[in-house]
């Protein structure tokens, strides 16, 4: 199996967010699927969050803590009944510690067909430099 | 929800069907995983996408989540009140960095789903907006509920 070139994807049940402070947003909580890599100079985090549009999501840095919350519409209008319901939907939660110190003015976000690129440059002084010895 | 069944008379044993095998599942799924998902009000089906089928009087809606698919990489065809699903995600792998977590998959997929009822294949939209794929299905003009106007 691990020599194909493409894998079948996998049906995976999406994860409810079981925090251990108490929660204040009513309705379902989701935690979206994430990748987070880092280069010299910025971490990037990748996150499925489908359903959320722009307007609907809320990305907060501050301290250490980056907290992603997505909003979603209801989607189902108001005469539609259920005939085969296999996934549930509610907001996106979920938070990070960020251990570098982050630029917090050059941070990007780009929201597009449900994934967020969120793109965070390491401040000045986290991003190692080298130094030219002069002989 | 009696009197609505009666309207939809040459489906309603197909509905019927559909919710006895929905009813399987959720005591096959009981059976395996221990008494702990009681309150799960979703079906599992195990094929990705997971997709949310609901109707009107007109119009068979499915959804199923399908972030960062690109439209052109996704095939929806209709055959004999079923649609059929398939497609590619792909993340493009980034050079030259340092993974901390890796939970997004991707792969192919392909599912089939059956409708319940009639449809008219000629009219099918799909639109895939905020990495929603929302099929918009309607009924076969025979099968719509009619009014019945009383003199």
């Amino acid at each position: 199996m691990a020599d194909m070139k493409t894998k079948d994807l996998q049906a995976k049940e999406k994860q409810e967010v079981t925090s251990q402070a108490e929660q204040t947003m009513s309705g379902l909580l989701f935690t979206p699927e994430v990748d987070i890599f880092e280069t010299d100079t910025e971490i990037t985090l990748l996150a499925d969050i489908p359903g959320v549009s722009p307007d609907g999501l809320d990305i907060d840095l501050r301290e250490n803590t980056l907290t992603i919350i997505g909003n979603i519409e209801p989607f189902k209008g108001a005469d539609e009944e259920d005939v085969l319901i296999e996934y549930e939907t509610g907001k996106y939660y979920r938070q990070f510690t960020i251990s570098q110190v982050i630029d917090q003015e050059k941070i990007n976000a780009d929201l597009k067909d449900g994934v967020l690129r969120l793109k965070m440059p390491k401040a000045r002084k986290a991003v190692p430099r080298k130094i030219a010895i002069n002989a | 929800m009696l009197y609505r069944n009666f309207l939809n008379m040459p489906y309603w044993t197909d509905r019927r069907n559909l919710a006895e095998v929905d009813r399987f599942r959720r005591e096959f799924d009981r059976l395996f995983s221990g008494f702990g998902d009681y309150g799960k009000a979703a079906v599992k089906s195990g094929v990705f996408p997971a997709v949310n089928l609901t109707q009107n009087a007109h119009h068979y809606i499915l959804r199923a989540e399908l972030p960062g698919i690109d439209p052109g990489h996704l095939n929806i065809t209709s055959a004999d009140n079923a649609i059929a699903i398939s497609g590619e995600r792909k993340i493009e792998s980034e050079e030259g960095v340092r993974y901390h977590r890796s939970e997004r998959d991707a792969g192919k997929f392909s599912r089939v789903i059956n409708l319940p009822g009639e449809i008219d294949p000629e009219k099918i939209e799909a639109n895939l907006k905020n990495g929603i794929l929302t099929i918009l299905i309607p009924k076969a003009e025979k099968v719509k509920p009619r009014q019945i106007t009383v003199k």
